[in-house]
């Protein structure tokens, strides 16, 4: 559905994004990650034609960015990092208004504006203007705008930003609920979001990217070592120690208030059976034994350091 | 043409929900009243001494007297006045981001200049059409000739679309508000001093190619009641100038 070849965009010496290439199937959503100042943001308006690209091919349902910029803009909902809203408007008379430019006929919009008011909640604030809104209605109001057509593609720049925890449970329910009917690409720098929405997460810094796959595919990927997590009820002053004394171990971190030791394995060895063991025949009292994954958050930072270590 | 309408209507209702348009309104109206007032006392001063001189009263000439004066002062106050009414058209939208929205619908550049322009003109049109009420009330009690008072509401119309459209370009090229009111001042006046320059550098091609780009001897013909093609084609052409350089220039933006 939306295909990117080696896209760059230069601000004079600048380089915002570099050689940037990915694809997005139809039905899948896909979350851009990566720190603030990454290039998230240009990657997108490259995608909704609201600038071209300095190099490089981007298509979206099979239309090209820069030369059929209307068949593309006809099929992309947006919801920009601002919410672009007119202040002076009231929630209905804005949506009309965005219904008429998107090129919607009298019927379309009504049962559009019927559509969103209904999903995004904002039956009882359709008649005040947008200025009195609160933070998360202005942002919902944002949504409602990208959504308002129907379009099969939609591309949301932090879709959550400002919303209170509920509101974000809510909004992420209803990215869930676009998938597979619609092609999502989503921006964010909050981990959790990408893993919870998210068939594919794309981690880009300083304008690269830096890794392309699925949220539990990254955190495999990256995996360097097996850990586990052991904590033990009476153990003698010399455990971390003996723990190192074992075979196969990389390393052993101290315990810290929890009161847990935390081992470091060679990659593809489970030794918790002999682990256990170890522990019980010398009496000193197994309280708790589990592996220890690592988080999408353990991989973002290792990817985005790692990068800055390079230059 | 639907993008265009809406884009228009869009534009009348932000400019009738804030304060702009109902200051702008009533300063114009009230000034062009005020002109037109003195006009009229200062065209009595005078009959009372044509009465003394020649101890008759003389047919006076209202088109000389009172619609000419009037006439060439409001062509300074929609100067001052008109700015304020385009100022925001694109300024506005780029400070609070909507820009983004228009530029991502399908919708194309010139259809939202196009809108945005005829908005504004329709509001200055509409101002224009409330001071008809000064020749309405002085057809009652007198007589004169409507033609060039006609004549001149046209080149005040067209000056206005010149105005505007320059309002527009110089919006278009800034983020603040006050710069792009205070750019097009200055592009306006520089342009009516064109004028002063021409006639400077005397009757020679260079000079009159220099006075022809003023808009004052233009509006000037108009309101002594002279019709000319090539005043007409002088307004018309300068605004689609200044429309081609707004859409130009809000375009360039992109690949910045």
């Amino acid at each position: 559905m939306i295909e990117v070849q080696n896209i760059t965009k230069r601000y004079g010496d600048f380089t915002a994004i570099d050689r940037v290439t990915f694809t997005v199937d139809k039905g899948e959503v896909l979350a851009f990650l990566g720190p603030n100042g990454a290039g998230k943001t240009t990657a997108m308006r490259i995608l909704t034609c609201f600038m071209p690209a300095t190099e490089g091919v981007a298509r979206v349902a099979g239309f090209d960015c820069f030369d059929q910029p209307i068949e593309v803009k006809r099929r992309i909902g947006y919801l920009p990092e601002h919410p672009p809203l007119y202040q002076e408007l009231t929630v209905t008379e804005y949506l009309t208004f965005v219904g008429r430019i998107k090129g919607m006929g009298a019927e379309d919009l009504r049962s559009g504006l019927d559509r969103v008011m209904e999903r995004l909640a904002l039956g009882d604030v359709r008649h005040r203007l947008i200025a009195n809104l609160s933070r998360g209605y202005q942002q919902r109001v944002g949504l409602a705008q990208a959504l308002l057509h129907d379009p099969p593609v939609l591309i949301l720049d932090e879709p959550t930003l400002g919303l209170d925890p509920k509101q974000i449970i809510e909004i992420r329910e209803l990215i869930k609920s676009l998938a597979g009917s619609h092609t999502v690409i989503l921006s964010t720098h909050i981990l959790p979001e990408a893993t919870a929405v998210c068939q594919r997460v794309v981690i880009i810094n300083n304008g690269r990217i830096v890794a392309v796959d699925s949220p539990e595919g990254l955190s495999a990927r990256l995996r360097q070592s097996e850990k586990i997590r052991v904590a033990v009820k009476a153990p003698p002053a010399d455990l971390a120690n003996r723990f190192r004394a074992l075979p196969g171990i990389l390393s052993v971190f101290e315990p810290t208030e929890s009161g847990a030791f935390l081992l470091e394995y060679e990659l593809g060895q489970d030794r918790r059976d002999e682990l256990a063991r170890f522990v019980v025949d010398n009496g000193w009292g197994l309280l708790e034994l589990k592996t220890v994954s690592m988080t999408l958050e353990d991989v973002f930072l290792r990817l985005t350091q790692h990068e800055e270590g390079l230059e | 043409m639907t993008s265009v309408n809406a884009i228009l209507a869009k534009e009348l209702r932000s400019y009738f929900v804030s304060p702009v348009v109902y200051v702008v309104g009533a300063v114009f109206l009230l000034i062009f009243g005020v002109l037109s007032y003195l006009a009229v006392v200062n065209a009595g001063t005078q009959a009372v001494r044509m009465m003394q001189i020649q101890g008759a009263a003389a047919q006076l000439n209202l088109n000389d007297l009172v619609f000419r004066p009037t006439f060439y002062s409001a062509a300074i106050v929609i100067l001052l006045v008109l700015p304020i009414l385009t100022m925001r058209l694109f300024a506005e939208e780029r400070k609070l981001r909507t820009f983004e929205l228009l530029m991502t619908s399908p919708i194309r550049l010139n259809e939202v200049v196009i809108g945005k322009f005829l908005g504004a003109y329709l509001i200055f049109l509409g101002m224009l059409a409330l001071t008809g009420i000064v020749p309405l009330i002085l057809s009652v009690f007198s007589s004169f000739d409507w033609r060039p008072v006609l004549t001149g509401y046209l080149g005040l119309a067209l000056m206005g679309a010149l105005f505007l459209a320059t309002g527009l370009f110089a919006s278009a090229l800034t983020e603040n508000q006050i710069v792009a009111a205070f750019l097009s001042f200055g592009l306006l006046i520089l342009v009516w001093l064109l004028g002063a320059l021409g006639s400077v550098l005397g009757d020679n091609p260079i000079g009159n190619t220099i006075s022809y780009l003023s808009f004052i001897e233009h509006y000037d013909r108009l309101v002594r009641g002279l019709v000319d093609t090539k005043d007409l084609i002088y307004y018309v052409s300068g605004m689609v100038l200044m429309l081609f350089l707004a859409h130009r220039v809000v375009e360039s933006q992109r690949w910045r």
